[in-house]
C-alpha cells in the first residue's frame, strides 16, 4: 500500500490537513526527494494560515439583529399567526397569500386538484367575510346563477343543497383563477359561521379521490369528478369540513 | 423548529465571512446571508435528511452569491477587503504580519470569483473537497483543479512574480 502513487489531492491533503497517518509519512517521504515540490507547499501552507488569520475578524465580528435566526423564525411565526386574526384584517392580507406562498420558499401548486384547493382558500379568504357583498347573486335567484355560471364554465353547475349538513345558500359568484373562471357558492350556518364550495373544470385531473388541505386556518377538502374540479373550505380543520364535503359531493354528483 | 435554531446558529459566522470573502465588506454580505437564512428555515422541512446542514447553508449561500453576481453583473470585490472596516488589521500585533494579511486579502480579491470561492471553502471554511464539491455544485477533479489554480495564483501573487513562473506548481514531475 505505501507504494500507492502520491496524487495532487495528496498534496492538497497535506496542506488541508486531511491525510491519515500513513498517507501523511507517505507524502513526506515523497516531499523528501522533491525539495521544490515541498517549498511551494510550505508556500502554500503559509498562505492558508496567513488567510485565515486575515478573514478570522469577519467571523468574529457581532452578529446583527438581522442575522438572527430566533427573531427570523418568529418574523415567520408571525406571519402566520396573521391569518388567525379578525375579519377586517384578513381582507387585507388575502391579497399577500400567493406571494406568502413563493417567498416561503414553498412549491405552489400549479396544476390540478392541489391548485383548485390553493385557489379555493384564497377566493374564500376574499369572499367569505365580505360584509358589504360576499356573493354576487344571492340564493332567491338561484336559477339565474346558475344560468350565469354554468354558461361561463361551458357545463351545467349548480350549487348543492346543504340544508342536511346544516348549511343555508347565501349565493355564488364567478372567480378568477389561473385556469380562467370558476363558480364559488357561499353557505352559512346556524352560527354564523361559512363555507365556500368552489367549482371548476379541471384540465388535468379529471377524476382523483378526495385530499384534505389547511393553511393559515383554512381548512378544505378537494377532489375532482369528471372533469369537474370541487373544493370546500372554511375556517376550520379538513377533518371536521370532511363529512359535509361528503355530502357535497353525494349532491353534485347526483344531478350532473 | 428548536432543533434548526440550535443547528444553524453556530454556522451563521462561517456564513458571514465566507459571505464578506465572496463579495467584499459593502456588497450585502449580510443581506445575502438573512437571504440564506430566510431560505433556511423556509425549506428546513424540504432539506435532506441524511445531509450535513453545514454544507447545505453554504450550497444556498452560494447560490445567492451566484445569481446576484449575475443579477449585477459585478464579479469582482465591492470594496478592497483589505480596507474593511470590520478587519481587526490595525489592533495587530506584529507590523510584518499586519502588511502580509494585507497583501494576501488584496491578492485574494484579485482572484477570479470561481477560484475564490474554492479556495475559501477549501481553506477558511474546512469543508472536505467532496463537500466543496457539492457546494460549488461541480465535480471532484474540477474542484481539485480550481483549487491548484487558485493556490498556485495566490502563491505568486504573494512572492510578486509574473503568472509565468520557473517553479512548477503542484505538477508532479520525474
Amino acid at each position: 500500500m505505501t507504494d500507492r502513487p502520491i496524487t495532487e489531492e495528496d498534496l492538497h491533503a497535506y496542506v488541508d490537513g486531511w491525510l491519515d497517518d500513513a498517507r501523511m509519512a507517505a507524502v513526506r517521504g515523497y516531499l523528501r526527494d522533491h525539495p521544490e515540490l515541498a517549498e511551494t507547499l510550505a508556500a502554500y501552507d503559509a498562505d492558508r494560515g496567513t488567510l485565515r488569520e486575515a478573514l478570522r475578524p469577519f467571523a468574529e465580528a457581532p452578529l446583527p439583529p438581522t442575522l438572527d435566526v430566533r427573531r427570523l423564525l418568529e418574523a415567520r411565526r408571525g406571519r402566520s399567526d396573521a391569518w388567525r386574526l379578525p375579519v377586517a384584517a384578513s381582507l387585507v392580507l388575502a391579497a399577500g397569500l400567493a406571494g406568502g406562498w413563493a417567498m416561503r420558499g414553498m412549491v405552489v401548486p400549479q396544476n390540478g386538484v392541489a391548485a383548485l384547493a390553493r385557489e379555493a382558500a384564497e377566493s374564500y379568504l376574499v369572499y367569505a367575510n365580505d360584509t358589504e357583498r360576499p356573493v354576487e347573486i344571492a340564493a332567491a335567484d338561484e336559477p339565474k346563477l346558475v344560468a350565469w355560471v354554468s354558461d361561463r364554465l361551458q357545463r351545467h353547475v349548480a350549487p348543492p343543497n346543504l340544508t342536511a349538513a346544516g348549511f343555508r345558500l347565501l349565493g355564488g359568484r364567478l372567480v378568477t383563477t389561473p385556469h380562467g373562471p370558476a363558480a364559488m357558492f357561499l353557505y352559512e350556518g346556524a352560527r354564523s359561521q361559512r363555507l365556500a364550495v368552489m367549482v371548476r373544470p379541471m384540465a388535468n385531473d379529471k377524476t382523483t379521490r378526495m385530499s384534505e388541505h389547511g393553511d393559515h386556518g383554512v381548512g378544505g377538502v378537494s377532489w375532482a369528478n369528471k372533469g369537474l374540479g370541487y373544493s370546500l373550505v372554511g375556517s376550520a380543520s379538513a377533518r371536521e369540513l370532511h363529512p359535509i364535503a361528503d355530502e357535497v359531493r353525494r349532491a353534485t354528483e347526483s344531478h350532473v | 423548529m428548536q432543533d434548526a435554531i440550535a443547528l444553524i446558529e453556530p454556522i451563521i459566522p462561517a456564513l458571514r465571512r465566507y459571505a464578506f470573502s465572496l463579495v467584499g465588506p459593502n456588497g450585502d454580505a449580510d443581506d445575502l446571508v438573512q437571504d440564506c437564512l430566510e431560505r433556511a428555515i423556509g425549506r428546513w422541512g424540504q432539506r435532506r435528511v441524511d445531509g450535513e446542514v453545514r454544507t447545505w447553508l453554504f450550497s444556498i449561500l452560494h447560490n445567492l452569491a451566484v445569481s446576484r453576481f449575475r443579477r449585477t453583473r459585478r464579479r469582482g470585490l465591492g470594496v478592497a477587503l483589505e480596507d474593511a472596516p470590520a478587519s481587526a488589521l490595525a489592533t495587530l500585533p506584529a507590523q510584518e504580519d499586519v502588511v502580509r494579511r494585507r497583501d494576501l486579502l488584496r491578492a485574494l480579491g484579485q482572484l477570479s470569483e470561481d477560484q475564490r470561492s474554492v479556495l475559501l471553502l477549501v481553506s477558511v471554511e474546512d469543508l472536505t473537497y467532496a463537500q466543496a464539491a457539492r457546494v460549488l455544485g461541480l465535480p471532484l477533479g474540477t474542484v481539485m483543479s480550481r483549487l491548484s489554480r487558485a493556490r498556485e495564483s495566490l502563491r505568486k501573487l504573494m512572492e510578486g512574480q509574473p503568472a509565468k513562473a520557473a517553479r512548477p506548481a503542484l505538477k508532479i514531475v520525474k
